[in-house]
């Protein structure tokens, strides 16, 4: 069984009484390891689709299940410890605390996992050699590059031990070397056993993973993905 | 394939209970981290609870201190057991008999003697119609507590004759000119010992009372509330400290008069202020000397009041029937008299304590309330600035159950702090009202008003910190991630 599965998802959004399809009945397969983006222009409907499969929130229709776990129907707070537990997040903006110090940042999943003090600071510490940023610890992010803001924020993804890290143009605040580096990152993770699921709008970093995923309106057109609403499966084909 | 040991292996606790715990001693943290970061937003914050703190135990200390000054002064004259009966003028209704009113005479004092059994004290009293004049050595002064008395006086109102002795019933039976008097009127009179520097015992001296020689054979001794003889002893004792340390710019010897309080003239509670300010002479001098001689002088002599001991206090209402009874007969049925019981005196300074409580508290309360408010609208306030904050938080775990206890315990930290800062002010507080207006009564800081104050800020905190709490918690995780 795939490590993500959506089947049938649609978002339904409601603007003023107009009815807007987010998600048009979009089914998907992620399994463990891959090294996945997903691509697509604005408005196409990415940004949902990333928060439907990182459990930030739940689809209208249609069934999605995280390891196992059916998600369409979790609380918020089973939705809060799914992300906790597995699920590392990486946005665009970092989105780091400004007040913490860098450890602090990295520590902050452990916190509402309930890892205890010095456990958290140890793990911590090994996330951030991990990233390289092992001499950086009790800087505040405002006195780090965006580089090294985005390595925190990595390290903060990867320290409950999540089984998929999602990305959400983890570049597209960096310059071209500096995004080079930590798509090599991602990579490494991947290698590592990791999923690692990377939302961008743009082609060229799209290429570097070997599964690509388009949406567009809302839908993801066949073509695309061979393997699209487990057709593979369908016992026609079998 | 190299997969993180650390992580893999580390185990995670699966009790929620464990993870409440974190989340509870993170969320203080948080809580001072984020008061640390607004110093001063923070401290003003806190300022409507320190001051509706403060003025909680401030004022619960100075009903408390009024109100052990009231009781003192209450044993002070004479216990509850005492019933004082006064002279009245007759009532309207009895207006057409007034020729046959008595009045409150001596008759009286042996038909209660004889006649009421749940008595076992009577003391008539014969005060002057204005205040006389006392003088002795060319210094005068006038004194309302001026009354000729049997000597049984003495134990109804509960004096302690320190120098000298209290007149005797033979005394009284020759209507001997002597008098026993109070410290007050030996200050006045033949000046104080804290000026003179030795101890003034004018026992033997005379004065004159409205002209009339007497001569001092008794002294009662000073009598001051607890607080006013605390004072008094540290002062001593710091006067004996610098004599004994040597210092030669001690005061000493007579003190000269600014001609202003300055401090020293401080009367202290005003219950002893006019036991120290007695003079007590025989009846029979009383009646037979100074008031005969009057023309509208009546022909059996009229006293104003009777202090009356009976042997119970708890018997109070049949020892009032009792007299009301005789009375009604020495009296011919119309009612010249009234009681005043000491139980009137506790249930009035009861009522008034109660009062002086509910207001004080009222304006506290408010003030705490204010101070509450202040908490939502800084709470709000600040989670409005932390919208992304509280997204990131969300996102990376935190349920909406982490979020609103860490709200909350930010709001009562900002509480408990200022409840810690109130306890701390109000005894300030208390030092400087009582530099400005130095009552009777030394403010009593009571454990109870503490922990009440205290726990009324804690608690305002809380509610305080719920509204927005509740509101953070119910932020959408993804609009807040992406609010700028």
């Amino acid at each position: 069984m795939a490590l993500l599965e959506l089947r049938n998802v649609s978002k339904i959004y409601h603007l003023g009484g107009e009815e807007i399809r987010a998600l048009d009945d979009v089914s998907l397969d992620i399994g463990t390891g891959e090294f996945v983006s997903i691509i697509g222009p604005s408005g196409s409907g990415k940004s949902t689709l990333m928060h439907i499969l990182g459990c930030l929130d739940t689809p209208t229709h249609g069934t999605v299940t995280l390891d196992g776990t059916e998600v369409q129907r979790a609380s918020s707070r089973e939705l809060a410890q799914m992300r906790n537990r597995k699920i590392g997040f990486v946005f665009q903006f970092f989105n780091l605390l400004p007040k913490l110090n860098v450890v602090q940042n990295v520590e902050l999943p452990m916190i509402y996992a309930g890892v205890s003090g010095r456990q958290r600071r140890e793990q911590a510490l090994r996330a951030l050699e991990m990233v390289e940023l092992g001499n950086r610890l009790k800087n505040r992010p405002s006195q780090l590059s965006g580089g090294q803001q985005q390595r925190v924020a990595i390290a903060r993804a990867l320290v409950n031990d999540p089984k998929i890290i999602f990305a959400d143009e983890p570049t597209g605040n960096l310059d071209t070397h500096t995004g080079e580096v930590i798509l090599a990152l991602f990579r490494r993770l991947s290698q590592e056993g990791r999923t690692v699921i990377l939302v961008t709008h743009n082609p060229e970093i799209a290429a570097v993973t070997p599964r690509r995923i388009e949406i567009r309106n809302g839908k993801i057109p066949e073509k695309v993905d061979a393997r699209l609403a487990g057709l593979d499966r369908v016992p026609a084909a079998a | 394939m190299h997969v993180w040991p650390v992580w893999t292996a580390c185990q995670r606790p699966p009790d929620s209970l464990g993870t409440h715990a974190m989340t509870l001693w993170n969320a203080i943290l948080v809580g001072l981290k984020e008061i640390w970061a607004h110093k001063f937003r923070s401290v003003l914050t806190m300022l409507g609870i320190v001051l509706g703190v403060s003025s909680l135990v401030t004022m619960s200390a100075m009903v408390q201190g009024m109100e052990n000054g009231a009781r003192e002064a209450l044993v002070a004259v004479g216990g509850l057991e005492k019933i004082r009966v006064e002279a009245q003028p007759v009532p309207v209704e009895q207006r057409h008999l007034r020729d046959f009113a008595t009045g409150v005479t001596l008759n009286d004092v042996y038909a209660l003697q004889h006649s009421a059994p749940e008595i076992t004290k009577v003391s008539p009293e014969m005060r002057f119609d204005s205040p006389p004049t006392l003088a002795a050595e060319g210094k005068t002064h006038r004194t309302w507590m001026t009354a000729g008395v049997w000597p049984i006086q003495v134990q109804l109102m509960e004096h302690v004759v320190e120098h000298g002795r209290m007149f005797t019933d033979l005394d009284n039976e020759l209507a001997r000119n002597v008098c026993v008097i109070g410290t007050g009127i030996r200050d006045e009179l033949f000046g104080k010992p804290e000026d003179t520097g030795e101890p003034v015992i004018p026992i033997g001296r005379s004065l004159t009372i409205n002209g009339y020689p007497f001569t001092i054979v008794g002294m009662f001794t000073h009598y001051e509330s607890e607080q006013d003889r605390k004072v008094r002893e540290v002062r001593d004792r710091e006067k004996q400290a610098l004599l004994a340390s040597g210092k030669t710019n001690v005061p000493s010897g007579t003190k000269r008069d600014r001609g202003w309080g300055g401090g020293g003239n401080r009367r202290g509670n005003f219950a002893f202020w006019i036991k120290n300010n007695t003079v007590y002479v025989p009846l029979n001098t009383m009646w037979m000397k100074m008031k005969s001689g009057q023309s509208n002088a009546p022909a059996t002599p009229k006293l104003s009041s009777m202090e009356i001991k009976m042997s119970d206090s708890g018997r109070i209402n049949e020892a009032l029937t009792q007299i009301r009874n005789v009375l009604m007969m020495t009296h011919r049925g119309i009612e010249d008299f009234s009681f005043r019981t000491q139980e009137d005196r506790a249930e009035e300074i009861d009522t008034y304590i109660r009062s002086a409580r509910v207001s004080g508290g009222l304006i506290a309360g408010i003030s705490l309330l204010v101070g509450g408010i202040g908490i939502m609208n800084i709470m709000l306030a600040s989670i409005s600035e932390r919208i992304r904050e509280i997204g990131i938080r969300k996102a990376v775990g935190a349920g909406d159950v982490a979020v609103f206890v860490q709200i909350v315990i930010e709001s009562t930290v900002i509480a408990i702090l200022g409840g810690l800062l109130g306890l701390v002010t109000s005894f300030g507080f208390i030092r400087l009202i009582s530099s400005l207006t130095p009552t009777d009564n030394a403010p009593v800081v009571t454990l109870s008003s503490m922990t009440l104050a205290f726990s009324a800020s804690v608690g305002i905190g809380v509610l305080a910190g719920l509204l927005p709490a509740f509101r953070a918690a119910r932020m959408n995780v993804i609009q807040s991630l992406r609010y700028d």
